[in-house]
């Protein structure tokens, strides 16, 4: 896989850091412990995305999910000052016989991709060590000509999500919280057929916000 | 694989180069401390630390000596790993950012070359054959990405030593700076997007190569003249909150908040790490600006005598590291909700219409 024994070195201390810092997102109680192993996870991936030439993804990844989306979360955690997380592993039981047959699947599909795709050839690497395919220009351009339906797709997606949380957190005045609370009630029977207890926590807050 | 010759060579280059530039990284907050306090003191009609050493030069190393005997106090009720792990996260990033500073160009003939490899040829036996020198650790094809992935892990630090204090004033210095560095941390890359426009590239040696020249003779290409002085100014501003200084110096406001964030940080080595870090931050927003809108090394007879190249390029980051000192002689604080206001309903759309106008340049002239 890779050609320098130095690589290999550094593959193998990100990788396991990363299995280190995943087993303790599992096993934490303490949320900020959890948040602290999933960032640990994102950088050490992002070291073995530079060792396969990806700079730019490497980049991206430690801006994004370490730089910004895990910021925060830390944020709220340490906001609402969250001390330990219950057991809650007597709730979902089926989810005991789903979670690992899940965990084959996934491991199969890992297996597959590494034996279906194949590694660079050597020849694709140019003279200064670098990737053509690694690099922010040959990404924007597959981006933006082979990939740009689905990359539209998934910012109008994204746009979606962002006018409805804008939606959700706006101050409503009390004529629009009124027909709100109007629509969760006349939905509330439709709810309770399907799920008695979770209609029976909808209804006091709307019959309050209706009136 | 068999070790060849010219992996040696470039393994004692690169390890050379690394401790060069740690060496000007770790001196900056040594000089910085002492040319800030006297200069503070200037402004101030003060004396300043005058006492040690010559003109009081020697008060920053004494200052380590300090920091380093002192007893190192843990508070009970704190989080012991978390206390001892958020320096750590401060400087490590901190430091990591220094390979990419671009302090010259390319293939500079190394002076004394002939007498270098003798030297180490008599005393190793190794048979060096060094004549050329790049002035920068590593060009990387995604530099700039690299120093802002870099700067937005420093959030942690703070955030994690607020926290992990466990006391009401480190809390909420915390808590103020991780929303004022998100905050800050979009305007100050969406007022780079102007210069990558133009420049197109993310590489900050081919960004500082694409400002040599000059219009007439006298106007220097730099970006900064060129359609950018509104990114300019966006960056600087934006550049001087996310590093959490005065008029942005919220997460340490005494006033209010005793030390902010380090308030449980007793004077140790702890503290010391925390302090080392902002000002490596300083450094590397003030070398970002450099390259970015100042030209990096480029100035008169560089073509010529290449090695001054680096003279130039510092001499440009000191300018930006004086600026600090100015501005924190000059400037109240900003209240807090000011200081969002100002963030997110005045900076951002200026930065959003910079990128506007730049692709609109681009489109007509290039």
């Amino acid at each position: 896989m890779f050609e320098l024994p130095v690589q290999q070195l550094v593959f193998l201390f990100l990788a396991s850091i990363a299995i280190f810092a995943a087993f303790n997102v599992i096993l934490q109680r303490n949320p900020i412990y959890t948040a602290l192993g999933l960032i640990g996870v994102m950088c050490s991936l992002a070291g073995t995305y530079l060792l396969l030439s990806a700079q730019f993804v490497a980049a991206m990844q430690v801006i994004v999910y370490a730089g910004a989306i895990m910021v925060l979360f830390v944020f709220v955690i340490m906001l609402l000052n969250v001390r330990r997380e219950e057991s809650r592993l007597d709730k979902g039981k089926y989810l005991k016989i789903v979670a690992p047959l899940l965990f084959v699947a996934l491991l199969a599909e890992v297996f597959y991709v590494a034996k279906a795709v194949p590694n660079p050839p050597a020849s694709a690497i140019a003279a200064d060590g670098v990737h053509p395919y690694g690099t922010i220009e040959s990404i924007g351009e597959a981006m933006f000509s082979t990939y740009l339906f689905p990359f539209e797709a998934t910012s109008v997606l994204i746009l979606m999500a962002m006018v409805g949380a804008l939606f959700l957190a706006k101050k409503r005045t009390t004529q629009e919280a009124e027909t709100l609370g109007q629509m969760i009630l006349e939905m509330t029977p439709r709810i309770s057929a399907a799920d008695s207890s979770t209609a029976e926590k909808i209804e006091e807050p709307a019959r309050k916000i209706a009136a | 694989m068999p070790i060849d010759q010219q992996s040696i060579q470039l393994f004692i280059g690169l390890v050379l180069k690394i401790s060069i530039v740690f060496v000007i990284a770790l001196m900056s907050p040594v000089s910085m401390n002492y040319i800030e306090r006297r200069m503070l003191a200037l402004m101030q009609m003060r004396l300043g630390p005058n006492r040690t050493g010559p003109f009081g030069m020697l008060q920053s190393l004494a200052d380590g000596i300090k920091f380093a005997f002192k007893e190192d106090i843990i508070p009970m009720a704190a989080n012991k790993w978390l206390y001892i792990f958020a320096p750590v996260v401060a400087v490590v990033p901190a430091f990591m950012a220094t390979i990419v500073y671009p302090l010259g160009p390319k293939d500079v003939p190394l002076p004394f070359a002939a007498t270098i490899n003798s030297v180490v040829n008599s005393l190793t036996g190794l048979q060096l054959n060094l004549s050329k020198v790049d002035l920068h650790v590593t060009s990387f094809n995604v530099g700039l990405l690299y120093i802002l992935a870099l700067t937005s892990l420093g959030v942690y630090a703070i955030a994690l030593a607020g926290w992990s204090s466990n006391s009401k004033f480190s809390l909420l210095g915390g808590l103020r700076s991780s929303a004022q560095m998100i905050s800050y941390e979009l305007s100050l890359s969406l007022s780079l997007v102007g210069v990558l426009i133009q420049a197109g590239t993310v590489d900050l040696y081919k960004i500082v190569e694409s400002q040599q020249g000059a219009y007439f003779g006298f106007i220097p290409k730099w970006y900064i003249f060129v359609f950018q002085p509104l990114g300019f100014m966006i960056y600087l501003i934006s550049a001087i909150a996310e590093t959490n200084r005065t008029p942005f110096d919220l997460p340490e406001a005494e006033t209010e908040l005793v030390g902010g964030f380090h308030t449980e940080y007793s004077s140790s080595l702890k503290f010391a790490m925390l302090f080392m870090a902002e000002y490596v931050n300083m450094l590397t927003v003030s070398v970002l600006a450099t390259t970015m809108f100042l030209g990096g090394w480029s100035g008169p007879f560089v073509s010529d005598f290449p090695l001054l190249a680096p003279v130039y390029f510092l001499g440009k980051v000191a300018i930006f590291m004086f600026l600090y000192i100015w501005l924190r002689g000059t400037l109240p604080r900003l209240r807090y909700d000011q200081l969002m206001n100002f963030g997110w309903k005045f900076l951002l759309p200026a930065a959003l219409l910079n990128i506007f106008i730049s692709a609109t340049i681009a489109l007509l002239a290039y």
